[in-house]
């Protein structure tokens, strides 16, 4: 399997992206971001043709769409908290149709956008996996700065704010973030499932470990199981890899579920 | 006489359809164990905004230092019963800044201290989620006394306890406005513990307040008229 270079190429990329996704999962569980980050993968695959229809790779126009999007989220919805939903919802509206639009103005064939929405494991070139080095440590060289206030902010706002953490700025740092680590991972994931690597593994994560630390690092242990038997089982099976590595984040999740309310009827 | 902590001169904050404080003014002195009463909504809690600086005054105006240290034990926290972190993970959120992700010796070291001050040792690792009220409350607590709180608030925070839980707090709390002279500003409805506790009062009313030493609260309001 290693001797074709562009399975070596999935496996680097996707382990970046299991780290990333674990990393970057833990706070959007804790502020509640699912849904955001479903939005923002949609909204990656408008920026991708949006991209191709600009004559730019897809990946940096994935990033102008969702960074711009998700400060749209960030401050239409930062004074009203419920209001945060429908938000989201409009501008998901917004971007998709663009994107659908900008896909029949490049009159690319729909192969290609398949490809965005679902992923693709032999797309990945060297320089692809360069890109995603580049971003993903930049993702995590800014998430190590702001860790403290990041955490106490997602976790304890209300003690947060008495702590002086300023927490708009905790906000949009962390939104553009996500639209950088959902546009890296959309590419081998595909974007329709990014989500699912930034929301499950953390998801599970918090039924097993209760720190931060453990947390996160167990998230990456999903992220990275899922990844890793998903690229091995669809190199098997030519299946596509994205349908496994969702496949073993459910049951993942479900497991998590089942463990919890075992240990909750025991107490 | 302990000297001044915070001196609050004339002040007011009005909403468009009400007031809710009309000139007030008040002298907190350091260590000062200082109970704040009165109904709902005479502006116990928007007070306490305006000490964190949340809310601006409509006149009048605070002095107090501005490197201030305050802890605050708020009213409500949104923490379900999936809220995965540990009593001690959750307190030493409180070390914020920025610095390296891990604690260092000296946080630590305070972190250990916070947790046998306010008695969590033995419920330390068990998530905050699946404590009860009680502990909860304790958690807030350290949480806020983490820093070294030079004042430290506590709104409405015994409404969810049960009465063994509201003396050990208390007790902790005494302890440590005794120890270290940290000044209490103590929110509550419960009369019984107000006039247990603190050393003077501050009764809002509406469109009036009244405050002295907590012997000379009058009878009847010790005696539980519903404040």
């Amino acid at each position: 399997m290693f001797e074709l270079e562009f399975m070596r190429n999935a496996y680097v990329a996707g382990t970046l992206i299991a780290i990333l996704s674990g990393v970057m999962g833990v706070f959007v569980i804790a502020r509640n971001m699912s849904f955001l980050s479903h939005t923002l993968s949609e909204i990656g695959f408008a920026g991708a043709s949006f991209g191709i229809f600009m004559g730019w790779s897809p990946l940096n126009g994935m990033l102008l769409f969702t960074t711009i999007s998700s400060i749209l989220v960030g401050e239409l919805s930062s004074q009203v908290e419920s209001r945060r939903e429908s938000v989201i919802s409009a501008i998901s509206g917004l971007f998709i149709g663009l994107g659908i639009l900008f896909l029949a103005l490049a009159q690319t064939n729909s192969s290609y956008a398949t490809n965005i929405l679902f992923g693709s494991v032999i797309g990945i070139s060297q320089q692809n996996v360069n890109q995603m080095i580049l971003l993903s440590s930049l993702v995590l060289v800014v998430i190590l700065l702001i860790f403290r206030d990041l955490k106490a902010d997602s976790f304890d706002p209300i003690g947060a704010r008495v702590n002086k953490v300023h927490s708009s700025l905790m906000s949009i740092l962390f939104l553009v973030m996500l639209a950088f680590s959902v546009s890296v991972a959309a590419q081998i994931v595909g974007s329709l499932l990014i989500f699912i690597l930034l929301t499950l593994p953390a998801a599970s994560s918090k039924y097993f470990a209760h720190t931060v630390f453990k947390m996160t690092g167990l998230a990456i242990v999903f992220a990275l199981t899922g990844v890793w038997l998903g690229l091995y089982l669809g190199y098997l099976t030519n299946w596509p890899v994205t349908f496994f590595i969702s496949t073993i984040e459910v049951i993942i999740y479900a497991i998590a579920l089942f463990y919890n309310s075992l240990r909750n009827r025991s107490e | 006489m302990q000297s001044s902590l915070i001196k609050i001169e004339n002040l007011s904050l009005s909403f468009p359809d009400h007031h809710v404080l009309n000139n007030l003014s008040l002298d907190i002195k350091k260590g000062e164990f200082l109970a704040v009463i009165g109904e709902n909504g005479v502006g116990k809690t928007t007070l306490v905004r305006i000490l964190l600086k949340q809310l601006r005054p409509s006149s009048g105006k605070i002095i107090m230092p501005d490197d201030l240290r305050i802890g605050y034990v708020p009213q409500f926290r949104n923490i379900d019963v999936d809220y995965p972190l540990s009593v001690r993970d959750f307190v030493s959120l409180s070390f914020t800044g920025f610095k390296f992700p891990w604690l260092s010796k000296t946080e630590k070291k305070r972190l250990n201290e916070v947790i046998s001050e306010v008695k969590l040792n033995n419920i330390e690792k068990r998530p905050l989620g699946l404590a009860s009220g009680g502990e909860k409350q304790k958690a807030y607590l350290a949480s806020a006394l983490v820093k070294h709180p030079q004042l430290l608030i506590l709104d409405e925070s015994t409404a969810s306890w049960d009465p063994k839980t509201k003396h050990e707090l208390l007790d902790v709390v005494v302890d440590i406005n005794k120890k270290f002279s940290v000044t209490i500003l103590f929110v509550s409805h419960d009369l019984k513990l107000v006039s247990e506790y603190p050393d003077h009062y501050l009764w809002l009313q509406k469109g009036n307040y009244e405050s002295g030493k907590i012997s000379d609260l009058p009878r009847d309001v010790k005696e539980g008229i519903n404040v």
